[in-house]
């Protein structure tokens, strides 16, 4: 898919403005505004403790903010009783990390669930649809296994196959290809795209998966890490990513452990209390003896 | 602490709505499912709670008879098993079977669903966890406790006849005669009731703590021994209040 700008007079699908979570003293959202246009294969990245995740949950509602605002299909979901909340979900179909098939379930019980929750379709119906889905991301004939009996990418695509049984509008994704090979990793990202566009979907990605980023993504935002922990450090297109000044954003598309994206508070900590050096590298007496003036 | 409780008194709250206000709003009971939980919680407990019962009954019959001998009163033997039995020992020990079978392995599996994202994909996917997990687990509990209980005062005699009938030479007319001679129906009804308190006590406990697991396979681990320990520390407080409330 081409990149497209978004039509500014269009209604936005998603709109974060502003969005901040603590985790008690710790500020892991710090600020973050973006939208998310109809047909986007919307891509969050950025680096490990980032925020990403974290700001996923925030847009399915499974956690609050500490303040800002988050619009989903134009409805303030910050603030939306559970009972709304659980009637607009019913329009998201989400592809979890670790795939969070009910391990209780066959894999088709599993694509079944959404369909015998929502649907008021006959049993034989279900089956049928159920095929079709398993068919699409490559898992006919594995149906009556269990998750614990099939492999790491036969999990996310049977997960990606519940996601879109009720051909939702809107689909988000946790780190859809982590723990995946490169092949397996195109064969999902392609089957993801492939999917969601032939029912019109609109996409959410949390990824730092560069090859995906580059491969799926029409509009991206990056995350940062370290001082400016939780904040949208670079937005644009594919293009525009690639071509950022931000030496953070260059650093992580390329993959260098050096750099201003590296995130060294540790380091720093480590040498201020153990070595009783500080920043400026000079010994500090009160590092080692911090009762003494 | 603090938490803990205020957890525990969520999971209750959201609980009473999905039992008494949410059928009638057009989301009912999972029959199905509660059906599968009453086999996994109750009917699979039925080997370890007839044991059990089957010993307590011979070692009181046998621990009373020894006492009464001396006084030549080993005619109030079955009288003795069948109070003890009934209101004191067969719900308190079959809540002890329950918590170590099936409270712990509500925990445990709850808490692995938690920590697999399973409990949020099913939110997401607009499907309650308390409709589609709890209210299941909670009515086949508190069905399926009395039920034991009454299983367990039956075999639990059974293990005083034998020892009254082979050990004692007493007759079975005699022996069940005289056991319901010391009972009133009203003993039965006190101690199903306990039964049943320890069936919620269970289930909300093992739900809440499984419900909210975090940190892993070794979080998971932590929850269970503790769902474990609070459940019996509270059957025991919950068993010596309504004791006092109705025998004392």
């Amino acid at each position: 898919m081409k990149p497209h700008a978004p039509d500014s007079a269009a209604e936005p699908i998603i709109e974060v403005d502003l969005l901040v979570r603590h985790f008690g003293t710790q500020k892991v959202l710090d600020g973050v505004s973006f939208k998310v246009y109809a047909g986007d294969t919307f891509i969050i990245m950025g680096g490990s403790g980032c925020g990403k995740s974290t700001l996923l949950r925030h847009l399915i509602g499974t956690e609050k903010p500490t303040s800002g605002s988050i619009k989903v299909f134009g409805q303030e979901i910050t603030t939306m009783r559970a009972e709304a909340l659980q009637k607009l979900r019913g329009r998201y179909g989400m592809l979890f990390q670790s795939g969070a098939l009910l391990q209780s379930l066959t894999v088709a019980e599993n694509v079944a669930l959404p369909l015998v929750e929502h649907t008021q379709l006959d049993a034989g119906l279900i089956d049928t649809v159920v095929k079709m889905k398993l068919e699409q991301v490559g898992l006919t004939g594995h149906g009556h296994k269990k998750p614990s009996e099939i492999s790491g990418g036969m999990k996310k695509r049977a997960a990606l196959a519940r996601a879109l049984a009720l051909d939702p509008p809107l689909v988000f994704s946790d780190e859809p290809t982590a723990g995946l090979d490169p092949i397996m990793t195109a064969v999902v990202d392609e089957l993801t795209q492939r999917l969601t566009q032939k029912i019109g979907a609109t996409v959410v990605v949390v990824t730092h998966d560069m090859n995906s980023v580059f491969r799926i993504g029409t509009r991206i935002i990056m995350l940062g890490t370290g001082p400016n922990q939780g904040k949208v450090i670079a937005a644009g297109t594919p293009e525009e990513i690639k071509a950022h000044p931000n030496p953070a954003v260059q650093q992580f598309i390329n993959g260098d452990p050096e750099g201003d994206g590296t995130d060294d508070s540790g380091e720093l900590l480590y040498r201020e209390t153990l070595l009783g050096i500080n920043d400026t590298g000079k010994y500090s007496r009160s590092a080692i003896h911090p009762s003494k003036p | 602490m603090i938490e803990a409780f205020r957890q525990y008194f969520a999971l209750c709250g959201s609980l009473l709505y999905w039992l008494f206000a949410a059928p009638f709003r057009g989301k009912p009971w999972r029959i199905g499912h509660t059906f599968a939980q009453i086999v996994r919680i109750g009917v699979h407990a039925v080997p370890m709670a007839a044991l059990t019962a089957l010993t307590i009954g011979v070692v009181l019959a046998m621990q009373s008879a020894a006492q009464l001998a001396k006084l030549g009163a080993t005619v109030y033997v079955p009288g003795l098993v069948s109070s003890s039995l009934i209101r004191e020992l067969a719900p308190l020990v079959t809540a002890v079977i329950v918590i170590g079978r099936s409270g712990s392995s509500v925990t445990a599996e709850l808490g692995t669903m938690k920590v697999s994202e399973e409990i949020e994909a099913l939110e997401v996917m607009a499907i309650p966890p308390m409709s589609y997990l709890i209210v299941p687990r909670f009515l086949a509990m508190v069905i399926m406790m009395p039920l034991l209980t009454v299983f367990s005062i039956y075999v639990g005699l059974t293990g005083g006849w034998l020892i009254g009938h082979y050990s004692l030479n007493m007759s079975t007319a005699y022996f069940v005669s005289h056991a319901l001679q010391y009972v009133e129906l009203s003993d039965v009804g006190i101690g199903l009731l306990k039964s049943g308190v320890f069936g919620v006590l269970i289930v909300t406990i093992a739900c809440s703590i499984g419900l909210n697991v975090s940190g892993g396979a070794e979080g998971v681990g932590l929850a269970t021994t503790r769902s474990v320990v609070v459940s019996l520390l509270s059957v025991f407080i919950a068993n010596a209040v309504l004791t006092a409330l109705f025998f004392f």
